[in-house]
């Protein structure tokens, strides 16, 4: 018991001493705001930016008809890759695309275990250049194929009524700022 | 005997305890960060941002700092009298003219005082101005770009010391010479210096608008070497104090024959009288020659203009506009408090800090309280003007900064320490021992009304043994005091670029959303701007090439030319298409006699190659822009001279505009 009161005296006299050092509000606040970083940690697709031209995935978000890719994208964690600085040419498939999939598909893409199939589908969209229309039509002429951020390869092809990637028709070229956007309206499911 | 120990277990931990709280403050390095709170108070944690820019001059770099406080991290080095290869400055035909004056381009100076616009007396953010010591310079750098803008040369001055500091509104930035010379400069024998040398005085008018520098009048005060100053704020608004040393007018081993008067002056000046009397004609214009260069953010170039002529004014043509108020022993610092009513003057060689009044000082002129004069201008008499001192605070004073709740901050270089005394009572407060022999010191806002008196920044000119040893030449350093307490806290211990010589501290929150990210290319009014690369070409006149090339991720158009030959003058002009925030590309030339170029998003820059040999010569990106940047680079074949390879510019082999 004697023991006991002194060991009880001895906190309460550790305890006086540092609270006594008179830091303990600091440290509450930088604790907090430590907390608060975490949990906004975010890579460059967190970035504040109403300056610069667009990127490829604030184009791809303004767009109606890419609601379906932009939530794939998001659910496939690629937000970041898609606005680096690149350069980036991303073949982006409409709503009506990933409609043209056997049922189920998209929904089933988007379920989290999922999520490195989906990422693999997502990036075989993306080639690691710069590419506007003008270059692809050099390419096609050129008998060049395009290398994927995937690690397969694209054939682009120059016919009567326009460019065509992969078999698919690109319908609109956007330049972004990071590098090219060009609409088709096709998924460019890769071969296992 | 169990009891006895349990004592001795206690008071173990006791002392334990006792010792981590850690405010030892006098003992160095090992009572650090980890025993107090140090460590947490200067961390900034990853992505988050420090709370104030404090802008350090680079002293013999010739250029200024930004770092960010509390964490000490630099965050650019803002090239402004030196040129800097890295970053083209002087080296590229766009700032070039940055560094130009009377005595044609000067690649160097010395940078020292470097202080931020303000209105109604608190800081704006809108520009730091930064005078160069050695040719006199005051140097505008715009808060916007974070760039050197403008660039003023202040003629009849010497050793431009006591500058660059700027009324309340920003109405004018200061610049006072150190050395006085020959008015006008001519061939005569140094010792007939005493009465015919003579120290200007310079105000240069800031316009609200734009913020264009104009020299407005300059005052010929006699020979003395005025030191430092400060402007008068609030009641005192409307005044300039300038401290004074070498009023016995010696013109060798100053060290000894400037520090045989017992008191020196603190000129007190007008300058809205003077102002006044300029406006209605008076004053002298005399010729005098200058430059003023001037950087145009629309056609990403600066202009030299050479001006000829000046407003001089003869401190005895306006009287009632100078006093000089005596100040013991070599007055240095000369710091006015944030009332405007306190302007302390630090004797480098006084046993005592002087505090006058303003106040006191108005009396004495009303009440003609005169000790005689100097050249004519009245002396006030010493106690007139006293409103105290603080009695063995320390060695070697030097400067003062004020908190805003009523205490000030002076450094002591012989004594290397920080000392913190109260105004009114003139009592010593607290006293922190700085490493080693303090120069300036620095609160965010502390030539203002408003100062944000949570940090002090004591800049040093000696470092010894604080760092890891790096030969004879080690860097110097700052260190950062929590000042929000009685006490002050040693808090951070960093190091700087050249000499932390001063600096001008401001709360990031004024000007974090101000920062440009990007200049819009379609405003670019750049002469040599190729604004896509369907308009790329080379152009051949006479021996000049003039290549207007592009850079977009990753790639230059054209990135192949030929018809170049050996004698030509080729002109790189090179712009960025990028429209997205920090993607910089860089250019390089193999042999080309120059530096870089760092072009930012929307800018054109140019440099010159004059090849020598024949061959093939590349050229690549030198800033690792994006993931294809090792692709990003080109070819230039130059011919003998008189070839007929004709001139041909390309990329991926066809003509740059093809379809």
């Amino acid at each position: 018991m004697k023991n006991n009161n002194l060991i009880f005296s001895l906190l309460v006299v550790i305890a006086i001493f540092i609270t006594s050092c008179g830091n303990g509000n600091k440290k509450q606040e930088v604790s907090e705001k430590q907390t608060e970083t975490s949990s906004d940690a975010q890579g460059q697709s967190g970035v504040v930016d109403d300056v610069s031209a667009a990127n490829a995935l604030q184009v791809a978000k303004s767009i109606d008809d890419f609601s379906t890719l932009v939530a794939a994208i998001e659910a496939a964690g690629v937000e970041d890759a898609v606005v680096n600085v690149g350069p980036l040419t991303i073949f982006a498939p409409i709503n009506a695309a990933f409609d043209k999939l056997p049922e189920g598909t998209v929904s089933s893409l988007l379920l989290p275990e999922n999520k490195a199939k989906l990422a693999f589908i997502l990036i075989n969209h993306v080639a690691p250049a710069n590419y506007p229309d003008t270059q692809l039509a050099k390419e096609a002429k050129k008998g060049r194929k395009l290398y994927m951020a995937s690690g397969k390869y694209l054939i682009v092809e120059q016919k009567e009524d326009g460019l065509y990637v992969g078999g698919t028709k690109i319908l609109k070229t956007v330049q972004v700022s990071n590098g090219w956007i060009h609409v088709i309206d096709n998924v460019l499911v890769p071969e296992e | 005997m169990k009891t006895i120990f349990k004592s001795l277990l206690a008071i173990t931990v006791l002392s334990l305890v006792l010792s981590s709280c850690g405010n030892g403050g006098s003992e160095k390095g090992s009572q650090g960060a980890l025993s107090s709170s140090a460590a947490e108070k200067v961390y900034v944690a990853p992505g988050e941002h420090d709370e104030f820019y404090a802008f350090v001059s680079g002293g013999f770099s010739g250029q200024l700092a930004v770092y960010g406080l509390p964490s000490g991290r630099l965050f650019k080095v803002i090239p402004v009298f030196s040129v800097d290869a890295e970053k083209a400055y002087g080296f590229n035909e766009e700032t070039k003219p940055m560094l130009n004056t009377s005595h044609g381009f000067i690649p160097w100076d010395d940078s020292h005082h470097p202080d931020i616009s303000q209105t109604a007396g608190e800081l704006d953010g809108r520009y730091v101005f930064i005078n160069g010591n050695n040719t006199p310079r005051i140097a505008k750098i715009d808060l916007t770009t974070f760039e050197t803008t403008e660039i003023i040369e202040i003629p009849n001055s010497a050793g431009n010391h006591s500058s660059s500091f700027v009324t309340e509104n920003t109405e004018y930035v200061v610049a006072g010479t150190r050395f006085s010379v020959p008015y006008p400069q001519k061939d005569m024998p140094i010792d007939e210096y005493k009465g015919n040398f003579k120290g200007a005085l310079t105000f240069i008018a800031v316009d609200p608008k734009d913020g264009a520098m104009d020299i407005k009048f300059q005052i010929m005060m006699p020979g003395f070497n005025y030191d430092l100053s400060h402007p008068g704020r609030g009641d005192s608004h409307g005044w300039f104090f300038f401290t004074t040393y070498n009023t016995e007018e010696a013109n060798s081993l100053l060290e000894v024959n400037a520090s045989q008067n017992d008191k020196d002056f603190i000129a007190a000046i007008n300058w809205k009288k003077i102002e006044e009397y300029v406006n209605n004609g008076g004053g002298t214009k005399a010729p005098a020659k200058y430059a003023h260069n001037v950087y145009d953010e629309e056609t990403h170039a600066a202009t030299t203009t050479m001006k000829d002529e000046i407003v001089i004014v003869n401190p005895s043509d306006v009287p009632g506009a100078i006093y000089f108020m005596p100040t013991p022993k070599s007055p240095h610092g000369c710091d006015v408090d944030p009332s405007g009513e306190y302007i302390v003057g630090s004797g480098k060689l006084a046993a005592e800090l002087t505090i006058h009044s303003f106040s006191k000082m108005i009396k004495a002129i009303d009440e003609k309280k005169f000790d005689g004069d100097a050249y004519g201008i009245p002396i006030l008499q010493y106690e007139a003007t006293l409103a105290g001192s603080v009695k063995q605070p320390g060695l070697g004073p030097l400067h003062t900064e004020f908190d805003g709740k009523g205490n000030a901050y002076t450094t002591f270089f012989i004594s290397s320490e920080v000392v913190k005394w109260k105004l009114g009572t003139w009592e010593v407060i607290d006293r922190k021992p700085t490493y080693y022999s303090v120069g300036h010191l620095m609160i965010p806002g502390g030539n203002s009304r408003k100062p944000f008196g949570k940090y002090v920044l004591a800049m040093n000119k000696i470092t010894k043994d604080r760092y890891i040893p790096t030969g004879p030449e080690v860097t110097q350093s700052a260190q950062l005091y929590d000042i929000s307490g009685d006490k002050m806290e040693l808090l951070l211990d960093f190091p700087t670029i050249g000499e932390p010589h001063y600096a001008a501290g401001i709360p990031a929150s004024i000007l974090e959303a101000n920062s440009k990210k990007i200049f819009k290319l379609e405003e670019s009014k750049h002469k040599y701007v190729t604004k896509s690369e369907a308009e790329a070409k080379v152009v051949r006149d006479g021996n000049e090439v003039h290549i207007y090339m592009t850079m977009i991720r990753s790639h230059f158009a054209p990135d192949n030319i030929e018809g170049v030959q050996v004698g030509d003058k080729v002109y790189f002009h090179v712009t960025n298409l990028e429209q997205d925030y920090d993607v910089p590309h860089g250019i390089a030339m193999i042999g080309a006699n120059t530096s870089e170029l760092l072009i930012m998003p929307g800018q054109t820059e140019t440099f010159i190659w004059e090849p020598k040999q024949i061959g093939v010569w590349p050229f690549y990106c030198t800033d690792f822009c994006s993931a294809l940047h090792q692709e990003m680079q080109g070819y230039v074949r130059v011919s003998p001279k008189g070839s007929n390879v004709p001139l041909t510019y390309t990329l991926d082999g066809d003509a740059v505009d093809a379809e």
